[in-house]
């Protein structure tokens, strides 16, 4: 059976991304440590998408009609296991394993797990390959689509700006480029370790329809995707501003939370911010 | 002078090394013959169609080909992703600019994801007079020490021609050289026939062997028919395949002869030369080894004649190392 993008239900996309929270801070906390923060940051965005818009098959993850949820920056992967999971495309037991010795839920996504396209990590390949995907499907005359989801750190490589150019010289209006930025990247914010802003514009001058939204909230998320469909001959960035850590004050205040390190007890204290269900 | 259709422009046109026989844009047709066979072949180029031969496809196939612009790690990106979608992209540049500026995206688009990916990289080694950002000197090095790539070194237009369908029906990422333009026919048609991971024993003597890839073949031959007549008979043996290396056939041959010659278009270092090395001290062979290819420089811009000289690349440079190494 196929899943179609169910009719938008804010009320289960916000279930599911708190969902989605519980299952990134229980991998973290069986690993100790982590990109936690990612994790929680993109939460929003992956229930969104996983629960209305992508249209995949939990029990078949290689159907050939599928939309293509390309993830850019590996280290994401507690985040996107937390979402295939809670889609179906692995057990949700499996999550137990994650970064396990002899697990495929490595820290960095590897493709041979179900649910993940590509191997990301190394940044910069996941747009140049969403290219590519995109007119492939568009050469078989196909309806899918490809949602790319890159970091702002990502955008100082030069691949991302070459695939960008080849993203709108070949009119690709069926990739969709989300850009988390947390502001955050290994060595401090992207303002100090190489500016990018007006980052929205930039995406704008390579010819690319552009909107600048927070990423955090699955209403303005939804509003960009609608936004998006409707323009036609181009290919879509959604930049969003997100919020590391969210829905944890504990991590979202934390100053260096590109890789969390966390103390054995405040583990308790993160979940029980977090809360049993959705705020 | 004008140039004839469907070769590269006379600015860089290729050394046939005075053959008698040449073709013409031997990849350019065959992938056109491969296409018409396969609607699942796509092209790509960045801003390299009319240098590397691929404005052939693009002429017949203006649909399934993707001009990528002067961008290579997109080239070869994009190319992965269009193997995600089940086709089969045959991505063009030169060789420098494929695995010096998109390495990582060979090594982990390509390789580690075994996407069925085809990079064609043109002006191997000496093949251009243009200098040492043009002459990919250290490719195979390169490209041999990755993981699940597949690298091959074609020896003529016959080779090329036929090592474009066999890529084209293989499932795998593939590294391959490319003799663009008007390209020596050393090889025939007839009695050759290309496989991937199989050495071709082209001539055998119980002096000598000459183990070489690449356009070296050819002139592996003409030394061993100098050396014959001067009554030392040489064995050749063409390595295409760079890897998956034929440890098989090399072992069997260094086995039954005291002395080899290697001969390739690339550095001394870290190609086949370094290959058959390895193989000699792992296989406990006593063997005595000369390495003829270019040494541990970036070479000079020039004629491609002034440069095989400047280099010991030619025939003469491989007889008289085997010459030397009999001695």
């Amino acid at each position: 059976m196929k899943t179609l993008p169910p009719a938008a239900d804010l009320r289960q996309i916000r279930q599911r991304a708190h969902t989605m929270r519980r299952h990134v801070l229980h991998m973290a906390e069986i690993v100790g440590q982590g990109y936690v923060g990612q994790g929680l940051g993109i939460a929003d965005l992956l229930a969104t998408l996983y629960f209305g818009e992508l249209r995949h098959d939990p029990k078949n993850p290689a159907w050939p009609d599928r939309d293509r949820f390309v993830l850019s920056i590996g280290h994401y992967a507690i985040g996107l296991y937390a979402a295939v999971a809670e889609a179906g495309i692995i057990p949700l037991a499996e999550l137990d394993t994650y970064g396990a010795d002899g697990s495929r839920l490595e820290m960095s996504a590897p493709e041979t797990t179900p649910g993940v396209e590509l191997t990301g990590g190394s940044l910069g390949h996941g747009l140049t390959q969403s290219v590519g995907m995109a007119l492939g499907l568009r050469l078989d005359g196909k309806s899918a689509r490809v949602f790319n989801l890159l970091s702002d750190g990502e955008c100082q490589e030069g691949s991302t700006w070459e695939a960008a150019m080849a993203g709108a010289h070949h009119g690709l209006e069926n990739l969709f480029a989300f850009i988390d930025c947390n502001n955050q990247q290994a060595d401090g914010p992207p303002s100090k370790v190489m500016g990018l802003e007006p980052l929205h514009k930039k995406w704008e001058a390579f010819g690319w329809h552009t909107q600048r939204i927070n990423g955090n909230d699955p209403a303005a998320i939804l509003a960009a995707l609608a936004a998006a469909k409707a323009v036609t001959g181009r290919p879509h960035a959604i930049v969003l501003d997100t919020l590391m850590g969210r829905g944890v004050p504990l991590f979202e205040q934390r100053e260096k939370n590109h890789f969390i390190r966390v103390a054995p007890e405040e583990w308790a204290v993160a979940r029980s911010q977090l809360g049993e269900a959705a705020p | 002078m004008s140039t004839p259709r469907g070769v590269t422009g006379s600015i860089l046109t290729s050394s046939t090394d005075g053959a008698a026989q040449t073709a013409t844009a031997p990849f350019g047709h065959a992938l056109v013959r491969a296409a018409e066979k396969n609607p699942r072949i796509v092209g790509l180029t960045a801003d390299l169609g009319k240098y590397t031969d691929i404005h052939v496809f693009a002429d017949k196939f203006p649909a399934r080909f993707f001009q990528m612009g002067m961008a290579e790690q997109s080239l070869v990106g994009c190319a992965c992703g269009l193997a995600r979608t089940g086709y089969v992209p045959f991505a063009t540049t030169y060789a420098v600019f494929a695995t010096r500026r998109a390495y990582d995206f060979i090594a982990i688009g390509a390789a580690l994801g075994r996407a069925n990916v085809k990079i064609i990289a043109g002006l191997p080694g000496l093949t251009t007079g243009y200098g040492g950002t043009h002459q990919g000197i250290e490719d195979l090095a390169l490209m041999r020490s990755i993981p699940n790539l597949t690298v091959i070194d074609p020896c003529d237009a016959t080779e090329v021609a036929q090592a474009t369908q066999v890529i084209a029906d293989y499932d795998g990422p593939v590294y391959m050289r490319l003799l663009r333009g008007i390209v020596p026919v050393v090889l025939d048609e007839k009695t050759h026939r290309f496989e991937i991971g199989r050495a071709k024993l082209l001539r055998d003597g119980p002096d000598v062997a000459i183990i070489s890839t690449g356009l070296m073949t050819g002139r592996a031959l003409e030394a061993a028919a100098e050396l014959a007549s001067t009554g030392v008979n040489a064995a050749v043996l063409h390595v295409a395949t760079i890897k998956p290396f034929d440890r098989e056939s090399v072992a069997a041959l260094m086995a039954r002869v005291p002395c080899v010659v290697t001969a390739e278009n690339h550095v001394v270092t870290g190609g086949l030369g370094s290959a058959v090395a390895d193989l000699a001290v792992e296989a406990g062979l006593r063997v005595r080894l000369r390495k003829v290819g270019i040494p541990d420089v970036f070479c000079e811009s020039g004629s491609i004649p002034y440069l095989v000289r400047r280099y010991t690349m030619g025939a003469p440079d491989i007889a008289a190392a085997a010459r030397e190494v009999l001695r």
